[in-house]
């Protein structure tokens, strides 16, 4: 089954220099259970291809489909909805909510979506190594450690598609792989597909299929 | 260097546009309604200083005759004798298109008084006509035959000449109104009783009613501008604090390139002058404004309610208008030291990054909770064994500064609480958040705290004191006509006339006594149901009106019951040809500086024989009947007779006007908060994208965190509503039966009117709502831009 479908995406901005156009007609398919390493230059337009792809961004034209649902077709609640439910985002950074202590935060999502499991989350959390850190607030944790409930909140609620910007970006190179090992098999585990954004050759060597971004297009998809 | 360092500085609120409006505003407006209120005062206490300089000739005592004129041969009696004694005539005449009082004095006699001293300036014009007027009274009487000149030393509505113009515009026909007696007498004199016996020494106590309830009325705006202003200062002290914070870096960088730490606090402590200097200017101008405008109701109020003649338009005074500048930068000084101070132990290479402010706010939560705590202990210790008006003043400050003190505690704890009861996790996020962000809300929220009980406060005393107010006019305004017997024999007169036409007929007497140590008056009281039914008692003794009657004892008034610590029951009252005798009870005398003892009629007439009847309060179902009758048969002119209902209504409508005011710095005061609670969601939205760009993330829209947003404040703003009420009352409280006490002797009852809370809380919750709703639709319409940036952390 088609976890994520882009069909001829297409996307400017207006700058000071004119109208820019970052992606010109890029498609992609991502099956359940299948990751993928989005790879390109540093202002190569991923991070704005996974931006429409999670229904934050309006593409120009093209269309996108998360599961079965065409959410270029849905207004911004609908979009939101199928965020709550559908998809799991993981960024740089900011992705923890400052004032709700690391359980709280491991829970929202899932909660939020109504599909909250006490157990799976205690789980979760053990396997993510953040049992000791239950009750700390983020700002008290480490970067690694940030990350670590990131992915753990995002797989408690299930998603069927998880889309992770650089999540190891700001971390040291060691951290970065543990974080990115755990988070590779606990989607794999749940049969999540998985857009991975990264400039790292390495990181993405480790995705079942690659893509990269060049000039607006998809350069090469392995 | 420095130049470029404050050019620099200076940019800061170039990109911030909206902070420095509100660091403006906020100082203007603080400026404006203080220095607003000042001028009002200080325009009213110039007209009674003006009114009583003219008017009560120096407090000197003088002497009057029942029927209001005085004979010229009397006049020469006196002065062969070797009486310092000056002439005044006073009537009222019509002059141009309007009635004026006029006064006539003689100024070689009078005493060294303003309206002497302003004869003296042109002695040879006033002997010939000429005569001084309000420019005001001019204004309203247009045109006349009659030579005025205008100056403001004359209250409005007066007008001051020569004892033969003032003849001739009477047609007094040589009668004098009352003879004033110099304060310094020569010795040997023949005593006055034998030598004019027809005539009455006046006492100067007599004249001095007015000052009591103007001076509560005053202290009332005076507390109120005094609360704005500090309500002004949160907004001004959380702009500096916050461009302070968000300068950091730019402090570091100057600092680094070599500009020294004394030049740089120079350059803040430069650029806050000029801001002072800016928006005290800007607030003395809408001071001025809003004294102009609130002036006519302040001088129709005190002219109508207590006969204070203050004039309708507002005089500008430069002593004023530096005086509230200094109070600006004062200010300013006060709200900006603290971030001189950290500037001044800033440690070259500290952080650029705003401090964490979760972190700080620990400390200085603590630090907070202890200075509250001991506020509330010394408000407590003041309240219990405090005497004077400084503790009842030092009470208000403490209570009002604990409590706002406290407010950031107390609902750190119960959004804390309501966080850990919530279910679902956006109520969850809620009030976490909500509590995490209150550090930064604090200032606006006790701002609007000290708004709310101000507003409660002042509110329940206001209405307490018109509740009371209406009372005492219908204590004093029972019967239904008053007349004024001009002459004994008239007075008997009228007595036989009214007998078989009016219900009651109560006369009035009266002596002047020392009473309990005090300057006092002494009533004699018929025994009658409109007292018996009417009266409200403090203290009374069983059966108190049955042994007034039968002359067991006295009532006093509140005043010499609290003044004297007289207890009914067992204190006994010295009165002069009486002895000592038992005190009943107490009534209150709102407004009456002197003490007061009411004897039954037949004491009275047996002590104090020969005491003319002043007035007759009449008691009749047939109001209008009566007074035709007075007039048409007994012949006695309209002057002397006054209609009681018309009487309190038209003190009731301009008692009114009263309320117009506290109202307009009620509305006002909330707006201070209101803005300063604008001012502090208007920068917290922008710090706040992080923390909402997750949520948002996890899909909540941005529709939805808008009105979650708007959802807080008012949260927020209820909250403090219901925290103000208990203040506020306590402030009223405090205001009512401490301050009122101290500063006049008499004490109002509280009365709460719960009604006035809900319209206020209606009120606050719509200024919140306003003061939210920009940064909500700010959120909702571009929000979703805003949140995408700042995951898009390349750029
Ligand atoms: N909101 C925006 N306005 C203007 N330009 C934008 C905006 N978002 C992205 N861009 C531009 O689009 C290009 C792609 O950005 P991005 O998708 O963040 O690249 P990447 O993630 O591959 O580094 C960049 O040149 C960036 O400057
Ligand atoms: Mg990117």
């Amino acid at each position: 089954m088609t976890a994520l479908t882009l069909q001829e995406i297409c996307k400017s901005f207006d700058t000071a220099e004119g109208k820019v156009a970052v992606l010109k007609s890029v498609s992609l398919r991502l099956e359940m259970g299948q990751s993928l390493a989005l790879t390109g230059e540093s202002g190569s337009g991923k991070s704005t291809l996974l931006h429409i792809a999670a229904g934050l961004e309006h593409p120009d034209s093209g269309r996108v489909m998360v599961g079965a649902d065409d959410m270029t077709a849905m207004g911004d609640s609908g979009r939101a909805r199928l965020r709550r439910g559908q998809v799991g985002l993981i960024f740089q950074q900011f992705n923890l909510i400052p004032s709700l202590n690391v359980a709280a935060n491991l829970g929202f999502q899932a909660r939020l979506a109504g599909v909250h499991d006490a157990a799976f989350v205690t789980e979760l959390a053990a396997r993510l190594g953040l049992d000791a850190l239950m009750r700390r607030y983020p700002e008290q944790l480490s970067g690694g450690q940030q990350q670590r409930v990131a992915i753990g909140r995002c797989l408690a609620a299930r998603p069927a598609l998880v889309l992770a910007d650089e999540p190891t970006g700001n971390l040291d190179e060691a951290t970065g792989d543990q974080v990115l090992d755990l988070m590779l098999r606990l989607t794999a585990e749940a049969g999540a597909a998985l857009l991975l954004v990264t400039h790292s050759e390495r990181l993405a060597a480790r995705c079942d299929t690659r893509a990269h971004l060049r000039a607006g297009q998809i350069a090469a998809a392995q | 260097m420095t130049r470029a360092a404050l050019s620099a500085l200076l940019s800061h609120w170039r990109g911030n546009p909206l902070q420095l409006v509100m660091l403006l505003a906020g100082l203007a407006l603080a400026t404006a309604l203080w220095s607003g209120v000042q001028a009002l005062n200080a325009e009213a206490r110039s007209a009674y200083s003006t009114a009583e300089g003219l008017l009560s000739e120096g407090g000197a005592a003088r002497l009057e005759h029942p029927s209001g004129q005085i004979d010229q041969a009397e006049f020469a009696r006196l002065r062969r004798a070797g009486w310092q004694v000056s002439p005044v005539i006073e009537g009222r005449a019509a002059l141009g298109t309007g009635r004026v009082t006029v006064l006539g004095i003689d100024p070689l006699s009078a005493e060294a008084s303003v309206g002497a001293a302003l004869a003296a300036s042109d002695l040879e014009g006033f002997f010939n006509g000429l005569g001084f007027a309000h420019p005001q009274t001019l204004a309203e009487i247009g045109p006349t035959d009659q030579p005025l000149r205008a100056t403001p030393a004359v209250p409005v509505g007066t007008v001051l000449v020569d004892l033969a113009t003032a003849e001739t515009l009477l047609g007094t026909g040589g009668h004098i109104t009352r003879l004033n007696l110099s304060l310094a007498q020569p010795d040997g004199l023949q005593p006055l009783e034998t030598l004019v016996p027809d005539l009455r020494l006046i006492a100067p106590e007599d004249g001095v009613e007015l000052s009591g309830l103007t001076d509560s009325f005053h202290l009332n705006l005076t507390a109120f501008g005094l609360l704005a202003f500090a309500v002004g200062l949160f907004i001004v002290h959380s702009a500096v604090g916050l461009a302070f914070e968000q300068r950091r870096a730019m402090f570091r960088t100057l600092r680094a390139l070599g500009l020294p730490l004394r030049s740089l606090t120079a350059c803040l402590a430069g650029e806050m002058v000029l801001f002072a200097l800016i928006s005290g200017t800007v607030g003395l101008g809408i001071g001025y404004l809003l004294a102009s405008a609130l002036l006519p109701n302040v001088a129709l109020t005190l002219r109508g309610l207590y006969g204070a003649p203050v004039p309708g338009s507002l005089q500008f005074d430069p002593l004023w208008a530096l005086a509230g500048l200094g109070m600006t930068l004062a200010g300013t000084a006060l709200a900006g030291a603290q971030a001189l101070w950290r500037l001044w132990h800033m440690p070259i290479l500290a952080p650029a990054q705003p401090r964490a402010w979760a972190h700080a706010s620990g400390r200085t939560m603590r630090l907070q909770a202890g200075v509250a705590l001991a506020l509330a202990c010394l408000a407590a210790v003041l309240a219990l064994t405090g005497t004077g008006l400084v503790a009842g003043f030092t009470l208000l400050a403490a209570t009002l500064l604990a409590a706002a003190l406290a407010v950031p505690l107390v609902l750190a704890a119960v959004l804390a609480g309501a966080a850990r009861i919530s279910r679902t996790p956006v109520a969850q996020w809620f009030w976490a958040d909500s509590r995490q962000n209150l550090p930064r809300l604090s200032l606006a929220l006790m701002a609007l705290m000290l708004a709310l009980s101000a507003n409660i406060g002042v509110g329940t005393m206001v209405a307490s004191f018109r509740a009371t107010f209406i009372d005492w006019l219908d204590l004093r305004l029972v019967a239904e006509v008053n007349v004024l017997p001009r002459s004994p024999s008239e007075a008997e007169a009228l007595h036989a006339f009214l007998t078989p036409r009016a219900d009651a007929i109560l006369p009035m007497q009266r002596i002047d006594a020392t009473l309990g140590g005090q300057p006092g008056q002494i009533y004699a009281m018929k025994d009658h149901s409109t007292f018996r039914d009417n009266w409200p008692l403090i203290d009374p003794v069983a059966n108190v009106w049955d042994r007034l009657a039968a002359g067991e004892g006295v009532l006093v008034n509140e005043q010499l019951y609290r003044r004297a610590g007289l207890a009914p029951g067992t204190s006994m009252l010295e009165l002069p040809n009486i002895g000592p005798l038992p005190v009943l009870g107490a009534y209150p005398d709102y407004g009456n500086p002197l003490a007061q003892a009411v004897v039954s009629l037949d004491r009275f007439a047996a002590a104090y024989p020969e005491t003319p009847i002043r007035q007759f309060a009449i008691r009749t179902e047939d109001t209008p009947g009566l007074m035709a009758a007075l007039q048409d048969d007994f012949g006695l002119p309209s002057v002397q007779i006054t209609d009681q209902a018309q009487a309190k209504e038209l003190s009731l409508t301009i008692f009114e006007r009263t309320f117009l005011i506290t109202r307009a710095l009620n509305v006002l005061t909330l707006s201070v908060a209101a803005l300063a609670l604008f001012a502090a969601l208007v920068t917290l939205s922008g710090m706040r994208l992080a923390q909402l760009a997750p949520l948002w993330a996890l899909g909540l829209t941005t529709r939805h965190l808008a009105a979650l947003e708007l959802g807080r404040a008012l949260a927020l703003g209820l909250m403090t509503m219901v925290l103000a009420l208990p203040v506020g009352l306590l402030l009223a409280q405090v205001l009512l039966s401490v301050i009122n006490v101290q500063a006049f002797g008499w004490r109002l009852p509280m009365q709460v009117f719960p009604a006035d809370w809900a319209r206020l809380g209606l009120w606050a919750s719509l200024a919140v709502l306003a003061a939210a709703a920009i940064p909500a639709l700010r959120l909702w319409r571009r929000g979703a831009a805003q949140l995408l940036q700042v995951f898009a952390h390349e750029r």
